[in-house]
């Protein structure tokens, strides 16, 4: 039998159900695996005892006949869902010590549909980063590695870089994640692996740590697309405790898998900027649109003009946000207190030290931008270029059904480099913010190698609520690509 | 209809000075907060005086994750409120945060609705007596969460917070600069408090802080444009509103007279010493940075929903007070009174009610001034006494109804009723039981009055001759001892009428 951290999520699936294996066996597999690699840092809290008594609660279930849609599959969550009873720190220390007393919507639903928690996983810290370099509890580290320079440690991309390396690497079957500015698509792009942000609403914010609540989605990491779409499944859902939620029915998006892309209208955009990347990644732009001619798709011009500005405009309405979410992390009812003699020097000893630089950074950017005599230069023309930018995509999507772009302007690149200047880290979002700022859904599917070796990942944008099209288009790509996984490089040992 | 805004049908009074004439201009930002048995947006509930932090959800306390839902009757109370105050309900409004750190505060910030509210502008009508009344001008109705209470005086070096406050729904009203006199403040303040009541939107009760106003005070010479205003904050009665007016008038006219320069800065009022000090300077306001909640997408009205509060609004104060003139002649202080709450307004129209079940429909105007006066002079000389309120009552609008019908078809006399109204307040039966069983009927037999009559004649034959020749005034003294013979029971009109004859026929 194939080795069981290799397996993909539908693959485990089907021999738990046909009973070849069981859940506590696939649980204990990747407890082990999961101590065998801590190296990555892939995990910041591991739930062994949790995780065990559930999968002997879902190997009764199977026994019985009693089993839920993922019985008995091991997850991992990012440590941004508050899980009841489970340490959640959203990786910053001002949280190192917080215990949710409640279950989050999207961990909630993944529970009741049967699946098993391995643990949390790291992060930037409240999903600020781009390359999981600014978690509280250390970089995680990318499985992959440059051909070149096998030792060097590469991000896993960020921020849901701990998810992103536990999925590539075989320490779980698939894991959640939360998409800001592309804090899904881009660590899957890095790893190697299918990330899918659904439209904005698709997924209950219930229970899941803001960083800019407008924009923040929760959504599957994946090993495959068909897994995507399991997950998805089981994820999404309307949550009346989330005034944002949307009240939509949640198709079978399994469904969609194999399905032809024959007559599919896709737009490239033609714009100027959307070359700020290497070759490598023009390269298997080149690629995705011959598989897709090749499938049958129709290929046109898109124009998103105003997506140019998306990067900038991101920086201020996410940094406005995150600035007023992040006030209730003051030290008076739970999370770090730092000791001062009043309650102005506990504010700013507790802040002070509980956040990191880069948080620290947001903070001061989302307030600024949100004062008196700056609010109007900052904050409202950010929202006129989001609705121009919400309009680039409307009008494109009367021309065409998905939209195909990269997903990031690079590979992975080495843990410590591009820190010095943050925005040269921001220019990672370039591809992925745009979405964000229209609310809409997209998915990130490995689609080359670049010439050091590493994983590129394609982009692929629907109109909101058809994510549908995003797994039908994503499997022709993944097929068409026979893109070589971490796994299947034999790299397990 | 008046709606274009600031009309009187007076002149208000100004503050002469030397050589100077000064003119008041008010403006008021009430907060009121409304009845809802859970908070305006976590659902945990709302009752005053519970165990600290027992009222408090994970929202309240701004938990990690925790999320806003709008609570849909508060939303409804709102708009009953601006329907009760003739305003414009915006059919979308938004909800902003107002940023700023302390904590009772849990988030860091209080949402509120900045730039669009969900009431926009409308007008009250208000009474300072019969013949003075002025309108005013709402700006608008904002619907925000009222922060939790500190407690610093309960340990040497430690702070206590309270949540069961926090979150609470609060309704700003926020009036326009239309009042010109602490009296008309003070007027408005009952005013509007008495329709708030009314609507059922706000308790209304200033000692638990339901009701607290911001009082916006400047003064300018008449006709002069408006002057630098001063913020006077968190007012909670209407007498304090008059007080930290006129101290606020001295102080302003004083500085301006000596050649200074108001200063525009936020006060506080001080009850017991009556005068106003200076908590903050416009300088150092806070910059509240107010962006909208990206929590809470745009609340969105459709028309049935506000028609069918339209419909569920009670007869306000106003229309009532009209009405009670109108149809039943009763006087302007009467109707006033009586409109004035909504209790005894409801008291008062049942009493009416149970009459004209009796009556076919009718109630004669002489009867309802009769109730009045019993319910307004009897009834409330007798809950003041013992400290009740109107609805501890044992007496009930069908006693009251029932006691007027007693003295009107001369079953009993207004004396003999006063009797009856203390045997009914003390055991709850009802006047024609209590008149029955202590046989207090008027007697209108003839036969049984004119007995007394002679009984009395018989014994008194010296004041009989007296009367006779002339001391006229003796005839009070027959009425009485006739009224002592029969326990005060005999029809009064039928006693004097019998003596006259009896006495002149002698």
């Amino acid at each position: 039998m194939q080795n069981l951290p290799d397996l993909t999520l539908s693959e485990a699936r089907q021999l738990l159900t046909s009973k070849k294996i069981s859940a506590t066996e696939l649980t204990a597999e990747f407890l082990k695996r999961i101590e065998a690699k801590a190296s990555w840092n892939a995990f910041v809290t591991v739930t062994g005892d949790l995780a065990l008594a559930q999968a002997k609660d879902s190997d009764a279930r199977l026994a019985r006949g009693d089993a839920r849609p993922l019985e008995g599959l091991p997850i991992a969550h990012k440590d941004i869902f508050c899980t009841k009873g489970v340490r959640t720190t959203a990786c910053s220390l001002i949280l190192a010590n917080f215990i949710p007393p409640y279950e989050s919507g999207v961990t909630q639903r993944l529970k009741d549909n049967g699946t098993v928690m391995l643990g949390k996983t790291n992060m930037d810290e409240f999903a600020m980063g781009s390359a999981n370099v600014t978690s509280h509890f250390g970089p995680a580290v990318n499985p992959w590695k440059p051909k070149e320079n096998p030792t060097q440690n590469l991000v896993p991309g960020g921020s849901s870089g701990g998810s992103a390396a536990a999925v590539t690497g075989g320490l779980c079957l698939g894991a959640t994640g939360t998409d800001t500015g592309g804090s899904i698509r881009q660590p899957a792009a890095y790893t190697g692996i299918v990330g899918m942000k659904p439209t904005y609403g698709r997924c209950s914010r219930w229970g899941m740590i803001a960083f800019a609540s407008s924009l923040d989605q929760a959504g599957p990491l994946a090993k495959s697309v068909k897994d995507s779409a399991i997950l998805l499944k089981a994820m999404a859902g309307h949550d009346s405790r989330d005034s944002t939620s949307a009240d939509m029915h949640v198709p079978d998006f399994e469904q969609a898998i194999g399905q032809s892309v024959k007559g599919l209208k896709v737009g490239i955009p033609s714009d100027d900027w959307i070359n700020e990347c290497n070759d490598d990644i023009k390269t298997m732009t080149v690629n995705c649109i011959n598989w897709f001619k090749a499938a049958g798709a129709q290929i046109f011009d898109v124009q998103l003009s105003y997506a140019k500005h998306a990067l900038e405009a991101y920086y201020v309405i996410a940094s406005a946000e995150a600035s007023t979410n992040l006030s209730r992390y003051d030290g008076v009812r739970f999370g770090l207190r730092a000791e001062g003699r009043n309650i102005n020097d506990i504010y700013q000893n507790t802040r002070g030290e509980g956040f990191g630089a880069e948080v620290r950074r947001r903070i001061l950017v989302g307030t600024y931008v949100l004062s008196a005599g700056h609010m109007e230069a900052y904050y409202q023309r950010a929202r006129k270029i989001q609705s121009l930018i919400k309009q680039n995509f409307i009008d494109a999507f009367d021309k065409v059904n998905l939209i195909l772009m990269p997903t990031a302007p690079s590979g992975a690149f080495a843990i410590g480099e591009r820190q010095d200047d943050p925005v040269t880290m921001y220019l990672n979002d370039i591809f992925t913010v745009p979405v964000n700022m229209a609310g809409l859904p997209a998915i990130s599917v490995p689609a080359g190698i670049d010439r050091r070796g590493l994983p590129l990942g394609v982009q692929l944008i629907a109109p909101g609520f058809q994510e549908e099209v995003l797994f039908r288009a994503g499997h022709v790509i993944e097929s068409s690509s026979r893109f070589v996984s971490w796994h299947e490089k034999g790299a397990i040992s | 209809m008046n709606t274009t805004g600031l009309k009187r049908n007076y002149t208000p009074d100004t503050y002469k000075r030397e050589h100077n004439e000064w003119e008041v201009v008010i403006g008021m930002e009430v907060h009121a907060q409304v009845v809802s048995q859970s908070k305006l947006f976590s659902g945990a509930r709302t009752v005053f005086g519970s165990e600290p932090n027992s009222q408090a959800s994970f929202i309240d306390a701004a938990f990690p994750g925790m999320l806003p839902v709008v609570n849909s009757f508060c939303v409804d109370q709102a708009i009953k409120t601006g329907l009760g105050l003739n305003a414009v309900i915006n059919l979308e409004s938004r909800f902003d945060r107002k940023n700023y750190f302390y904590p009772d505060l849990p988030a860091g910030y209080q949402i509120s609705q900045f730039y669009s509210p969900i009431v926009g502008p409308g007008w009250v009508n208000v009474h300072l007596d019969e013949l003075r009344t002025f309108s005013l001008r709402i700006n608008h109705i904002h619907l925000e969460q009222d922060a939790g209470k500190s407690f610093h005086d309960q340990h040497p070096d430690k702070s206590y917070i309270d949540l069961n406050r926090a979150g609470i729904a609060l309704m700003e009203i926020v009036t326009e600069p239309d009042m010109r006199s602490k009296e008309e403040a003070a007027a408005f303040l009952k005013t509007l408090r008495t329709i708030l009541r009314y609507l059922g939107t706000c308790d209304g009760n200033m000692e638990e802080g339901s009701l607290r106003a911001d009082v916006n005070i400047s003064v300018r010479q008449p006709g002069a444009t408006l002057g630098t205003r001063v913020e006077v904050k968190n007012i909670n009665s209407s007498r304090f509103t008059e007080q930290a007016i006129e101290f606020e008038v001295f102080r302003q006219i004083e500085i301006i007279e000596s050649g200074g320069r108001v200063d525009q800065e936020t006060r506080l009022f001080d009850s017991i010493s009556g005068k106003t000090r200076s908590m903050r300077s416009k300088e150092d306001a806070q910059d509240y940075r107010y962006m909208p909640d990206p929590d809470l997408p745009p609340l969105i009205l459709n028309l049935d929903r506000i028609e069918r509060i339209q419909n569920s609004l009670p007869e306000l104060p106003d229309m009532k007070l009209e009405r009670l003139q109108k149809d039943y002649g009763l006087p302007y202080h009467d109707a006033a009174l009586i409109a004035s709450d909504r209790e005894i307004a409801a008291y008062y129209e049942e009493c009416l009610n149970t009459e004209s079940k009796k009556h076919e429909g009718k109630v004669s105007g002489d009867k309802a001034k009769m109730i009045a006066n019993w319910f307004i002079g009897d009834l409330f000389a007798y809950l003041n006494k013992a400290n009740l309120e109107l609805k501890e009552s044992k007496i009930t609008p069908a006693h009251l109804s029932e006691l007027v019908n007693l003295i009107y078809n001369g079953t009993i006399s207004g004396k003999i009723a006063k009797e009856v109204f203390d045997l009914v307040w003390s055991s709850g039966e009802s006047p024609s039981k209590v008149v029955k069983n202590q046989g207090m009927q008027q007697i209108t037999d003839s036969s049984a009055i004119e007995a007394a009559i002679a009984k009395v004649i018989e014994q008194n034959q010296d004041k009989v001759q007296e009367y006779q020749s002339g001391k006229e005034k003796l005839f009070g003294f027959f009425v009485g001892q006739v009224m002592k013979e029969t326990d005060g029971k005999a029809n009064p009109q039928m006693v004097n009428e019998f003596l006259k004859n009896k006495l002149s026929a002698g």
